[in-house]
Order: structure tokens, then C-alpha cells, then sequence
């Protein structure tokens, strides 16, 4: 079957064997964009978060057919114009990423909460920001989340 | 000539065999038929109805607290995840942030339309049979459902449905599914329905 949608703000058109298949592989090994990261294959660590109409989505559960139509940010596809988001400006700033395996997946999940809840409390990012990172950077995330949002609240 | 008679005495008694068999055959069908169609009392609904409803499928997302429960054993959900305003989860992940339209056999997530939180003015996790069916019938906490918005809600709607094609679990292992088939319950809770929806006394 042919799925197409809109990825990082260009029209793709894949063709599947499978349209069950979780849409991470299609984004990794048909499209090549290696930022998205699998970690657990069922949707529990977020490593592969994504979002599909602005809303985070954890990409290795996610069946490609479901994506027809829709429009895909990966965290290629986060900056604009060469100019990183806020969240990744923030975590370059304070150096948040160890080994970095599971941060696209933090990013994503942190700029789809910023762009509900634009100045979040330490409360709300407990409760929404529920990846797992095993180099526990959670302390540094938590800094940069705030800066984000600082950052976010300047460049409006 | 001898032969020739043998022959026709043996003849009309498999004829006389045959119709004994055949009436007897359809006398079976006929019972089959009868018990089949013989509908069931008020109580006999309810309790179908409530063994259903009752069930961890069905159980794990009328929770009491703000959180969903999981599994057959009924575990609070993992990762922290909580009702939200709406009972679609928190704002950076809600519940469709896992859960999609369909269960997705590769990575064990269960998914349906809709998926997400019964309201608190439904949670039934603590609750007796009484007191679930009083709250399924009270408009004030059942969204302002009457009996026949109730019907549809329960035999139509596909999260409800959901209950008898869960899937797997995150180990490939098939769920659970409620004790009443499909099709029995639906015929239950019309007949429930169709009588009123009396709560029987004297029940838990």
C-alpha cells in the first residue's frame, strides 16, 4: 500500500508492504532519518517520540497507515530557517545530553508540552514529560526546560 | 419370488428407520430452537450485563483515582500516566500519544476510537453491581444518557466492543476477555433495557 504525508514540511510518498508497520522504521530505514530513536518498541521509554499534527506521538507504536494525510515533525525537522527551537537551544546551552541516545525523543516530547503549557512548573514537567533517559540527565532536562521556556516566552 | 420379498421387507424398514431418525432430528432442532430464543428474564440480563462490565477490560479504565489501571492483574498504569482535564491524559503526552485507533500487535499496545478514561462521575473500581448500574442509569453522572442512549453506548460503541478483540498484551501474550460472549451481552443489556433496566434487590 502507498502512504503518503507531509514530513518536515515535505509531501513523502512510501510504499509499504505492511501497513501496520510501526512508522519509526519507515522514518529511519525508508526515509533515512537516523535522529529518531528506537528504544523499547513499546511505547514505554519515548525515545522515539515524534509528532504527528503537533502532538507528540511515540513513533515505534504508531502504524504507518495511520499516518496518511497527516503532518510529521521529526527532530530533523525542529528547527526553522537553520534556526534551532528553544528547547534545542536550550539543551545546547546547558550541555544536558550524556550519551544523547534518548534525547531527540526528550526534545520532541518537551516542545510539544511548551506548546501547550508555555511556562510549566517543575510539577507539570513531572507529570509531562515521562521519558526514560539511562544516563539520568533528568536534573540538567529539567533546566533546560525552564530555559526553553524562557527562551520561548524572549523570541515572542 | 422369496428373495424379492426379503428385498422389500428390508427396503421399508430403512424407510420406517429413516423417519424415525428425521422426526427425531428435527424434535431435537425444534428443542434447539426453543431454548435458543427463550428470552431472559430482567435479572438473568443484569447479571450477564454486570459480569461484563465488571471485568478488568473493562474495569482498568473506570478507575476510582485519577490514574488508568493495566494488565489482568489491574496494576496501576506505568510511566506515571494520569487522567488529565479531559480524561485523555496530560498535555505533553496524552493518551493518544500511545494509543491509536487499533491495537498494535507489534508493540502490545491496545488501541480503539476514542481510547482514553471513562469520567470520574463514572468510576466504578471499589464500587458493588448495584451501585455501578445505579450510576450507569443516573443521567447526572452518565453524561445525561437516557436508557436508550445507554443501549447504544454499551452495544455500539467500539471502545466498548474493544473488550472482546483487546489483543496482546506487551508480551505477545492474547488479554483476557470478559466471561459473556460479544453477542450474548449485547443481547443482554437490550433485554435489561427492553425491561426497564430494574436493578434486582437483595444483589451485591
Amino acid at each position: 500500500m502507498k502512504v503518503t504525508f507531509t514530513i518536515n514540511g515535505e509531501s513523502q510518498s512510501i510504499e509499504v508492504t505492511d501497513g501496520n508497520s510501526p512508522l519509526l522504521w519507515v522514518i529511519r530505514d525508508g526515509l533515512d532519518l537516523k535522529g529518531t530513536k528506537f528504544g523499547c518498541g513499546k511505547a514505554a521509554c519515548g525515545a522515539c517520540t515524534i509528532h504527528v499534527d503537533g502532538e507528540a506521538i511515540r513513533s515505534c507504536s504508531y502504524p504507518v497507515k495511520v499516518a496518511e494525510g497527516k503532518n510529521i515533525t521529526t527532530i530533523e525537522g525542529l528547527s526553522e530557517n537553520g534556526i534551532l527551537h528553544p528547547v534545542q537551544q536550550a539543551w545546547k546551552e546547558l550541555v544536558v545530553p550524556q550519551c544523547g541516545y534518548c534525547q531527540p525523543g526528550f526534545i520532541m516530547a518537551t516542545a510539544a508540552m511548551l506548546s501547550e503549557i508555555s511556562n510549566p512548573s517543575d510539577e507539570d514537567i513531572d507529570k509531562n514529560i515521562i521519558n526514560v533517559c539511562r544516563c539520568a540527565t533528568y536534573y540538567r532536562m529539567r533546566k533546560a526546560i525552564h530555559r526553553a521556556a524562557e527562551l520561548t516566552s524572549n523570541n515572542s | 419370488m422369496k428373495n424379492g420379498k426379503s428385498s422389500h421387507l428390508t427396503l421399508s424398514s430403512l424407510i420406517v428407520i429413516g423417519i424415525l431418525i428425521l422426526g427425531h432430528l428435527t424434535a431435537g432442532n425444534r428443542e434447539l430452537d426453543t431454548d435458543t430464543k427463550k428470552s431472559q428474564s430482567p435479572t438473568e440480563s443484569y447479571n450477564k450485563v454486570m459480569a461484563v462490565l465488571t471485568h478488568t477490560r473493562c474495569m482498568n479504565c473506570h478507575p476510582s483515582g485519577d490514574v488508568p489501571r493495566q494488565g489482568e492483574d489491574a496494576h496501576l498504569h506505568y510511566f506515571d500516566v494520569e487522567r488529565g482535564p479531559e480524561g485523555q491524559g496530560l498535555t505533553g503526552y496524552t493518551c493518544n500519544t500511545c494509543h491509536q485507533k487499533e491495537n498494535n500487535n507489534y508493540s502490545g499496545v491496545p488501541g480503539a476510537p476514542h481510547w482514553g478514561l471513562a469520567p470520574s462521575s463514572m468510576a466504578w473500581e471499589g464500587k458493588s453491581e448495584t451501585e455501578i448500574a445505579t450510576q450507569i442509569l443516573d443521567p447526572e453522572r452518565n453524561g445525561g444518557k437516557n436508557l436508550k442512549e445507554i443501549e447504544k453506548h454499551l452495544t455500539e460503541d467500539e471502545l466498548v466492543l474493544w473488550a472482546w478483540e483487546p489483543g496482546v498484551n506487551a508480551e505477545g501474550v492474547l488479554r483476557e476477555i470478559p466471561p459473556v460472549s460479544k453477542q450474548e451481552f449485547i443481547v443482554a443489556v437490550k433485554e435489561w433495557i427492553a425491561a426497564g433496566a430494574p436493578i434486582p434487590s437483595g444483589q451485591n
